[in-house]
């Protein structure tokens, strides 16, 4: 048996004995990200194929939360930054190998077009509606006649949105749990599945209700798939990537993980949307509520593993 | 240019005088250092072998800080150096995560701050705070370009390591065996 003892003279607090330097601002952030790529997905998806219509929670209501998720999600960000009056400089630079960058001018062009997209709208889903400026109603007029556009646009960008949340941890070699490129397919599956359970919970209609339960059974299929495929891919790695893996495979991850993403918030709420499909009574809020935490809890312990995972010299 | 360091293993005592020259040169604010002590035992007692280093950046030729800082607040300097600029960086950390040698902090002032290779020195011709104060003399640094300089040729006759060069980052800080 071979022992080894490393002692470090160093002493530099958010970072020994284990990094800690983004707390709940990111996680929270990531869950907002995507789930906001989420919905703005599906509404555009769906008013590309004329259905706004018979899927109106979907197309034109949803979208009336996006500003305010993107909102609160920047607020977290901000409050991450530590030397955050000089936060403008992310737009004086376009940096190509920077995933933070990519995020920054992607919120930069998406939250405003999240704002005309939820205006398009408005006029629809509140009758009575008023602009009350003549030149807002020749704005959004002109608007709704690029409308097949912008939901084209908004589709790509929310993809990355909704992606580059993952991207953002996987491009750190430094913390190998996260160095894997399946982060940013599962995030984005996972905003996804979390924007569909959302909307078959408000939807009035056995149409809409019956089709958003469905899509978030098979996106959380993919979603369990895609976690066995993380594990599979870190234990085929380098013995840092086996270590990383290993701390959700008996180490102090295990429990959390397992219990609270995998269990209760994937296992449980997808059988009792399949028990819904067959008809059989299962009040709605459960299943969004877990679906909804068990987001969170993803995030929030991919980012705090990540963190704890690191090269051993 | 590229400037670099070595360490050597058998000569550096762990005396910590690298850490405090720097603390002291470069106004390192209280409980933070850039540069540290590390002492690594192997073996089954009584074979045992004791490693110390002194470790800081390893201004990386390479440098992942460098390619994930989303506003060029890290990059790279004459002769290789990697530096922040302070009024460049919002302060998002990206940079510390993506270190795999942990070399980076976020200093009370909201900067990341970490070792320059005491480029203000540097430029003056002058050796980092760190080699100038080694009792043991047990740092050397200078240009690798140059095959006359004394790291040129204490890496030519010496073995040498670097530290996880597995991770693709070109390290510029070597130990010398």
């Amino acid at each position: 048996m071979i022992e080894e003892i490393i002692t470090s003279g160093r002493m530099n607090p958010e970072i020994d004995p284990v990094l800690h330097v983004w707390g709940w601002e990111i996680p929270l952030y990531l869950f907002l990200g995507g789930l906001s790529a989420g919905i703005l997905i599906f509404s555009a998806y769906f008013s590309l194929r004329n259905r706004q219509d018979e899927l109106p929670i979907a197309v034109k209501w949803m979208p009336l939360a996006v500003p305010f998720l993107i909102g609160i999600g920047l607020l977290a960000l901000l409050m991450d930054l530590s030397h955050v009056l000089y936060a403008w400089q992310l737009f004086t630079n376009i940096r190509w190998e920077s995933p933070m960058s990519w995020g920054a001018w992607t919120l930069m062009i998406i939250t405003p077009l999240s704002i005309a997209w939820v205006a398009i709208w408005m006029e629809d889903i509140f009758p009575k509606w008023d602009w009350k400026f003549d030149e807002v109603r020749t704005a959004v007029n002109w608007l709704q006649k690029y409308r097949r556009i912008m939901a084209q646009v908004l589709i790509l960008l929310s993809i990355i949105l909704g992606m580059y949340t993952g991207i953002l941890l996987s491009a750190f070699n430094a913390r190998p749990f996260w160095n894997t490129s399946i982060l940013g397919p599962l995030f984005l599956t996972s905003g996804l599945s979390a924007s569909a359970a959302l909307i078959a919970f408000f939807s009035k209609t056995e149409i809409e209700k019956r089709l958003f339960t469905r899509i978030d059974v098979i996106l959380i299929g993919i979603e369990l798939f895609m976690i066995v495929h993380l594990f599979m891919g870190h234990l085929a790695g380098t013995q840092v990537h086996i270590q990383a893996a290993r701390m959700f495979l008996g180490g102090e991850y295990t429990v959390p993980f397992w219990t609270f993403v995998v269990g209760l918030g994937l296992l449980l709420p997808v059988s009792l949307e399949l028990l819904e499909l067959k008809h059989k009574f299962i009040p709605a809020i459960v299943p969004v509520v877990l679906i909804i935490a068990g987001n969170l809890a993803l995030r929030f312990i991919v980012v705090s593993a990540g963190q704890a995972s690191r090269w051993l010299y | 240019m590229r400037y670099a360091m070595a360490v050597d293993t058998r000569k550096c005592v762990g005396c910590n005088d690298c850490v405090v020259a720097c603390q002291t040169e470069n106004d390192v604010p209280v409980g933070h250092c850039r540069d540290w002590i590390v002492e690594v035992t192997t073996g089954t007692y009584p074979e045992l072998q004791l490693e110390i280093r002194s470790e800081r950046c390893n201004h990386c030729a390479n440098a992942p800080c460098v390619r994930t800082c989303p506003t060029e607040a890290s990059h790279y300097a004459a002769g290789g150096i990697v530096l922040v600029e302070e009024s460049e960086c919002i302060g998002c950390k990206a940079c510390i995560t993506s270190c795999p040698y942990d070399a980076r902090f976020v200093h009370p002032e909201g900067y990341v701050d970490k070792c320059t290779f005491c480029a203000h020195r540097v430029e003056k011709g002058q050796d980092p705070a760190c080699v100038s104060v080694c009792p043991t003399h047990a740092m050397v640094f200078g240009d690798l370009d140059d095959p006359n300089s004394e790291i040129s040729k204490a890496m030519a006759t010496r073995k040498w390591k670097s530290l996880i060069p597995e991770a693709g980052t070109d390290p510029k800080v070597f130990y010398l065996l």
